[in-house]
């Protein structure tokens, strides 16, 4: 195992540059998820890890070698490609023992190790077989085996379960996350799919147009999104967010947006500061936050009920303001009532997050600093 | 009532029809297969009566003739050799390598090689490979053979192996291997289809070319098949019918046996393993 870490890394096609100034530093033992909308430059970051692309500019480190131009059979890597790559010709056996095969091991030692992986993976009675004569979920499970036939130093997933119907990914996602408890492999892992990357990674970076816009602890991006693309990207459904208007009066922080108020604010340096720039900020909620209120125009948002939609323990509630804005409510069904007509949802104070004219994260009282 | 009965009309009409115009693509090939054992065969179809292998004893006895066909196969399989791998290395390189513009030049080379190949470029051909003081070697007809071929062996292979994700080699490079062996282990195998279908292709046009082979060689010992057919002729130029259907039927054996090798090996078709 060891460590990753990209030194100002940029990557260009062309004109277009998939990956901008990338420095982020990728701990012995950690398991990473790069996550982003497609087109966000993830899979590059990933692939130069590999070495199936060389950065236009910067340096990559893997422990304290530095890989940036190294040859990917140099880089002592495991990697698992969306498609499996699986070679077709050859049988699961051969398939998982291939890359003991290319560094000169024994046909008997490679079979061997091959049938070890093989029944950790529960698919070691498939090894006679070819790749075309097994299952989607099996396939997956063969080049994930391939991958840990060897010991290596960074093993990488280029977006793994992306093939898999909804329960097999369930189940094997929840295999990766037994498998790094057991192994505390070193891994970079690519999704677009932001459930997967809270649940595996240790560390989530995400990303957005080539630019790595937080890279934190899961629970940390998901509480605490840097900007409103990581609030919007993280958690499902996404966070609401609303544009307000900001002003300060009596030493505190108004928020209002038509008939909505919240509770008074203390003022944090950043708010004040953000002020000057406009009075105009992004009122963020997670719909979690969110319950069915009556009365009072403090902390409630009011609307039409636009959508009701049952998922057995909980409810999806979406009501639509007159300003066309929705805003999406988690409510436990349990604690459900008849929802008719006009709605209100209501929220805590403590649970709002507030971002400026840029998108960019306030911190309110208590997380200053 | 009606309906139905001009129904079937049309279709007993549309099945003569179709029957008429198979007979007609048929007889050659019937004759092609009687004619050779019917010691009497004339141009009319007829079936032997008796039947009998004296055309086939003669035409053994013609050492020219038999030559040619083992001069055929030493021109073809090295032609072959040439093209499956020059093609391979080349459309794969094509394919994968990041060049500037590597679209124009396939197309460029294909362009040339259907319109500079052939009779047209008979004269430098020959000029070229006098010049090298090939002229009447095996090399020189395998050699324009291979240039000639090459083109679109080239973009047909490309083609194919444009199809191919990378992946396969990117997994066997990340798994350790140089891109040789990546090539070797797992490309090789996934395109052999497409080699397969190229092997065959060229193998058919070498066989069967006369030009090429007649204008580059004088002596008789090296002439192929092709050429050779002609000592089946009287010094008049009328054709000796029953040899030369016994000879025809020698010469066409190894393109048949390929074919039903080549099905029976390969089955021309594509076993994938990448989930789209």
């Amino acid at each position: 195992m060891a460590s990753v870490s990209f030194d100002s890394v940029t990557k260009k096609f062309g004109d277009f540059t998939a990956v901008s100034d990338l420095g982020i530093e990728i701990g012995d033992g950690e398991f990473v998820c790069l996550l982003g909308p497609s087109g966000c430059g993830k899979t590059t970051t990933l692939r130069m890890i590999a070495g199936l692309e060389t950065p236009t500019s910067g340096r990559v480190r893997i422990g304290d070698r530095d890989v940036t131009f190294m040859h990917p059979k140099d880089r002592k890597i495991s990697m698992v490609f969306q498609d499996y790559a699986l070679y077709p010709h050859m049988n699961l056996a051969d398939n998982i023992a291939y890359p003991l095969k290319v560094r000169g091991e024994s046909q008997e030692k490679r079979h061997a190790r091959a049938r070890e992986v093989a029944d950790v993976l529960k698919i070691g009675q498939l090894l006679e077989r070819m790749p075309s004569q097994i299952s989607g979920g099996q396939q997956q499970r063969t080049s994930l085996a391939r991958a840990l036939v060897y010991p290596s130093d960074v093993y990488l997933f280029d977006e793994p379960l992306s093939n898999l119907d909804a329960k097999l990914r369930l189940e094997a996602r929840g295999f990766l996350n037994h498998l790094q408890r057991d192994m505390g492999m070193t891994a970079v892992y690519v999704t677009h799919d932001q459930a997967e990357a809270m649940a595996l990674a240790t560390r989530i970076a995400v990303m957005d147009a080539g630019i790595v816009v937080q890279y934190a602890p899961p629970l940390e991006v998901y509480r605490r999104p840097a900007t409103t693309f990581v609030a919007n990207f993280v958690g499902n459904p996404p966070m609401n967010l609303l544009p307000v208007e900001a002003m300060i009066a009596d030493g505190a922080l108004h928020l209002r947006a038509g008939g909505l108020a919240v509770v008074p604010l203390k003022v944090t340096r950043a708010a004040a500061k953000a002020l000057e720039a406009g009075r105009s900020l992004t009122l963020g909620v997670r719909p979690e936050h969110l319950a069915v209120a009556s009365g009072g125009e403090e902390n409630t948002i009011e609307g039409e009920l636009f959508a009701n939609e049952n998922m057995g323990p909980e409810a999806l509630v979406t009501l639509e303001r007159e300003d066309t804005a929705r805003f999406t409510a988690r409510i436990f069904t349990d604690e459900m009532v008849a929802l008719e007509g006009r709605v209100r949802l209501g929220f805590a104070a403590d649970h709002i997050h507030l971002f400026d004219g840029e998108g960019l994260r306030l911190p309110l009282d208590g997380e200053e600093g | 009532m009606t309906r139905y009965l001009s129904l079937y009309f049309t279709r007993i009409g549309f099945s003569v029809a179709t029957a008429l115009l198979g007979a007609v693509f048929a007889l050659p090939l019937i004759w092609f297969i009687f004619a050779p054992f019917n010691p009497r065969a004339e141009l009319g179809l007829a079936v032997p009566d008796p039947f009998s292998l004296a055309n086939f004893e003669t035409v053994f006895q013609n050492a020219f003739a038999l030559r040619g066909l083992w001069n055929s196969l030493i021109q073809s399989v090295g032609g072959v050799i040439l093209v499956g791998a020059g093609a391979t290395l080349a459309s794969y390189a094509l394919s994968r390598s990041p060049i500037r513009g590597k679209n124009v030049i396939t197309y460029i080379l294909l362009l040339f090689s259907s319109v500079v190949s052939g009779s047209a470029a008979m004269v430098p051909i020959f000029l070229i490979v006098n010049g090298m003081g090939l002229i009447d070697t095996h090399i020189a007809v395998i050699l324009v053979f291979a240039g000639g071929l090459l083109p679109t062996a080239m973009f047909i292979l490309r083609d194919f192996i444009d199809g191919i994700p990378k992946s396969y080699e990117e997994s066997a490079m990340v798994a350790g291997a140089s891109p040789v062996q990546a090539f070797f282990d797992v490309a090789l195998p996934v395109i052999r289809p497409g080699v397969v279908v190229v092997v065959v292709w060229a193998f058919v046009n070498i066989w069967g070319s006369f030009l090429i082979p007649f204008i580059l060689l004088r002596s008789s010992e090296k002439m192929p098949a092709s050429v050779a057919i002609y000592s089946f002729y009287s010094e008049a130029g009328t054709p000796i019918v029953t040899l030369l259907a016994a000879y025809s039927l020698l010469y066409s054996l190894p393109v048949i046996v390929l074919y039903l090798f080549v099905s029976w090996k390969f089955g021309f078709r594509f076993f994938g393993g990448i989930k789209a």
